[in-house]
């Protein structure tokens, strides 16, 4: 297993009151796997995704990638562990405004410099379809472009594990496909891939959906679409 | 990719803040070398206008001691010339000479060409009893000037009383109640009272002055004189020892007292000058110190002033870059890099800041500070100070990376988790 996600539980405090993010959600991604993580807005998916890629410390449970339990090392261990075997594409893309789309995708190499860095930047361009906008800078390109300039940053270091919120939110339909398409690449060539979206569709993309509702897991299923429960768009409010 | 570069990058796209931060390190550090380089200016400047100063004195000084040695060289020795066998003690106790000498030795003087006397006055002079006043007088007999056969058209410088006049010292016309014209008998001789002089303090207020012929005949001095003046005395050579030589040689029975030394004169007048001179010296050294330390205190109170308020900018700036790349952090935290090069990366900007401000606000500064004095541009490299300078490059980008510190401290502990899901 990549991922191994134990009785995650994680809940946030404000003014208005505590809320359970998750609650006991356990889950695991094996290499070769991609796993679409669905459910509505505010279901807990993104903190679930965070949760997974070591950003973000749970209240309870346990996170292991490649059998390391994340939590367990310091901050500075595990951010260089993140830097070497986790990559992030997020559906605002974040790219850095003032780099080009070379430098944005050779980013990964300021926190685990290698020499071969710069060519593999250039391969994923490539293979990305990006070479002719290598030196243009993002608020230039069109979102498929900056969403493949992201995914091509996410793959440089050549993680094991590939976590990805809402990667295709603010695309049409054929740099969904496109998208999905390089992920499901990614898995097939060894790595682990965990998708979370709200899109239902999402899951004609891949083999195994996870269906979160209310900080809570409900189902983990094959090639099944699964609908959305009625009155359950909105997380569990604990008292 | 190197941090530096993302760092120069994030310059190049954020230039105004950037350039704001780099105004405010370039007017502090301008304002501390401008500071320094004026005060420094002010020395130079002391310095070239005390030497002017001290320069111009020398002159004046040398001018003056030209100007008093022709005056003395013309005005040549004072002399009186004595009986050889005078006691001076005597002279001094009595205030004329007890002993006596020929009257002919004024004439020889005067004829005299291996020197030259512009004034001769030989007299003779006695106290004694004024028996039909009873008054103790100083009786001095002259004869005005012996004429000079090398100064034919000098101006007398002392009338002499004609035969049968007297001159009255102050004293004794006022007390006795004299006045120019009345007549009194004096050693059973009628005389008319021809001058009567103004109190002078000095023994001349008891004296009384006559024809020396007529004094020499009450007296029983025929002949006789008891001292000459000689006045304006030149010889070749122009030394009072010369002088003396002279004489001796001319008047072998006589010895030569001066009473007034035109050295003594001269390094009189020489000391009086310089003591002006060093005084408006160091008066105009006390100005020029005063106006340091107005602007000593000037500097004291802006310099950290402009410090402050250049460090309190830069840190607002530092903490409004960082609010704005809150989800840049974010990214960069999620892309695995730790703390310590979020840090680096805030700081080499402060940095990156801090040296262009210390080499823009040094040549602001220095330009700035070296024409505030007049200095001139041939001297401004005097003015170059490498300390100044090394103080500018360390303490710009400390000031800097001071100021940028606590943001960048909140930069790289900022939660990631929590920026990247407000975005």
């Amino acid at each position: 297993m990549i991922l191994q996600m134990s009785a995650i539980g994680k809940r946030f405090s404000s003014p208005e009151g505590t809320v359970q993010a998750l609650e006991s959600v356990s889950l695991s991604v094996a290499a070769g796997e991609l796993v679409v993580v669905e459910g509505p807005s505010g279901c807990g998916k993104s903190t679930l995704l965070l949760a997974a890629g070591g950003l973000l410390a749970p209240d309870q449970g346990q996170v292991r990638v490649d059998d390391q339990d994340l939590y367990a090392l310091n901050p500075e261990r595990r951010a260089r562990f993140r830097a070497r075997s986790i990559g992030f594409v997020f559906q605002q893309f974040h790219l850095i405004p003032y780099l080009s789309v070379f430098d944005n995708v050779l980013a990964p190499s300021m926190a685990l410099p290698r020499p071969e860095a710069e060519n593999r930047a250039l391969q994923l361009i490539e293979t990305l379809g990006l070479s002719d906008r290598q030196r243009h800078f993002p608020p230039t390109l069109s979102t498929g472009e900056r969403q493949r300039t992201a995914l091509a940053r996410a793959l440089l270091n050549q993680p094991q594990l590939l976590l990805a919120d809402e990667p295709t939110g603010n695309l049409d339909p054929q740099n969904t496909d496109a998208v999905f398409a390089h992920l499901a690449e990614f898995a097939q060539a060894g790595g682990a891939v965990l998708v979370v979206t709200h899109d239902a569709q999402a899951a004609r993309h891949t083999g195994r959906v996870v269906a979160l509702r209310g900080g809570r897991m409900v189902d983990d299923r094959n090639h099944q679409t699964l609908q959305p429960e009625e009155g359950d768009q909105n997380q569990r409010s604990v008292p | 990719m190197s941090i530096w570069k993302l760092v120069i990058a994030e310059i190049l796209h954020r230039k105004l803040n950037f350039g704001l931060g780099l105004l405010s390190v370039v007017v502090a550090i301008a304002c501390l070398v401008g500071a320094f380089t004026l005060l420094r200016a002010h020395d130079l400047r002391t310095d070239r206008v005390i030497a002017a100063k001290e320069l111009e004195t020398q002159k004046q000084m040398a001018v003056m001691e030209d100007d008093y040695r022709k005056i003395m060289k013309e005005l040549g020795f004072n002399v009186l010339i004595l009986p050889g066998d005078q006691n001076l003690g005597d002279l001094y106790a009595r205030g004329y000479a007890s002993h006596y000498m020929p009257e002919e030795y004024a004439h020889r003087l005067a004829a005299s060409d291996a020197m030259s006397v512009r004034h001769l006055l030989p007299s003779l002079q006695q106290k004694l009893e004024w028996p039909e006043r009873g008054r103790t007088v100083i009786l001095a007999g002259v004869r005005g000037e012996i004429p000079l056969l090398h100064y034919a058209d000098k101006e007398p410088m002392l009338v002499a009383v004609p035969p049968g006049t007297m001159v009255l010292g102050y004293e004794l016309h006022r007390s006795l109640q004299l006045a120019e014209g009345d007549r009194v008998e004096f050693l059973g001789r009628n005389f008319t009272v021809g001058r009567c002089n103004a109190e002078r303090g000095t023994k001349d207020d008891i004296t009384i002055w006559i024809d020396l012929r007529e004094a020499q005949t009450l007296l029983g001095k025929e002949g006789q004189i008891n001292g000459i003046l000689a006045l304006k005395c030149h010889c070749e050579g122009s030394s009072l020892d010369q002088l003396r030589r002279e004489i001796a040689r001319l008047l072998p029975e006589t010895r030569v007292i001066e009473f007034a030394s035109r050295l003594t004169t001269r390094a009189e007048a020489r000391d009086r000058a310089t003591r002006t001179a060093r005084e408006s010296i160091a008066a105009e050294r006390a100005h020029r110190m005063r106006l340091r330390l107005e602007r000593e205190e000037l500097a004291a109170v802006l310099v950290p002033l402009v410090l402050l308020a250049s460090a309190l900018w830069i840190g607002f700036l530092s903490f409004t870059n960082v609010r704005e790349r809150r989800a840049e952090i974010g990214i960069l935290r999620a892309l695995g890099l730790s703390t310590r090069p979020i840090l680096s990366i805030f700081l080499l900007k402060a940095l990156a800041m801090g040296v262009l401000g210390a080499l823009a606000g040094y040549a602001l500064g220095f330009v700035a500070g070296s024409s505030w004095d007049e200095i001139s541009l041939a001297d401004q490299p005097e003015l170059f100070d490498p300390l100044i300078l090394l103080i500018s490059a360390i303490s710009a980008p400390l000031l800097s990376c001071m100021a940028s510190w606590l943001p960048a401290i909140l930069a790289s502990q900022q939660d990631p988790a929590l920026a990247l899901k407000e975005e």
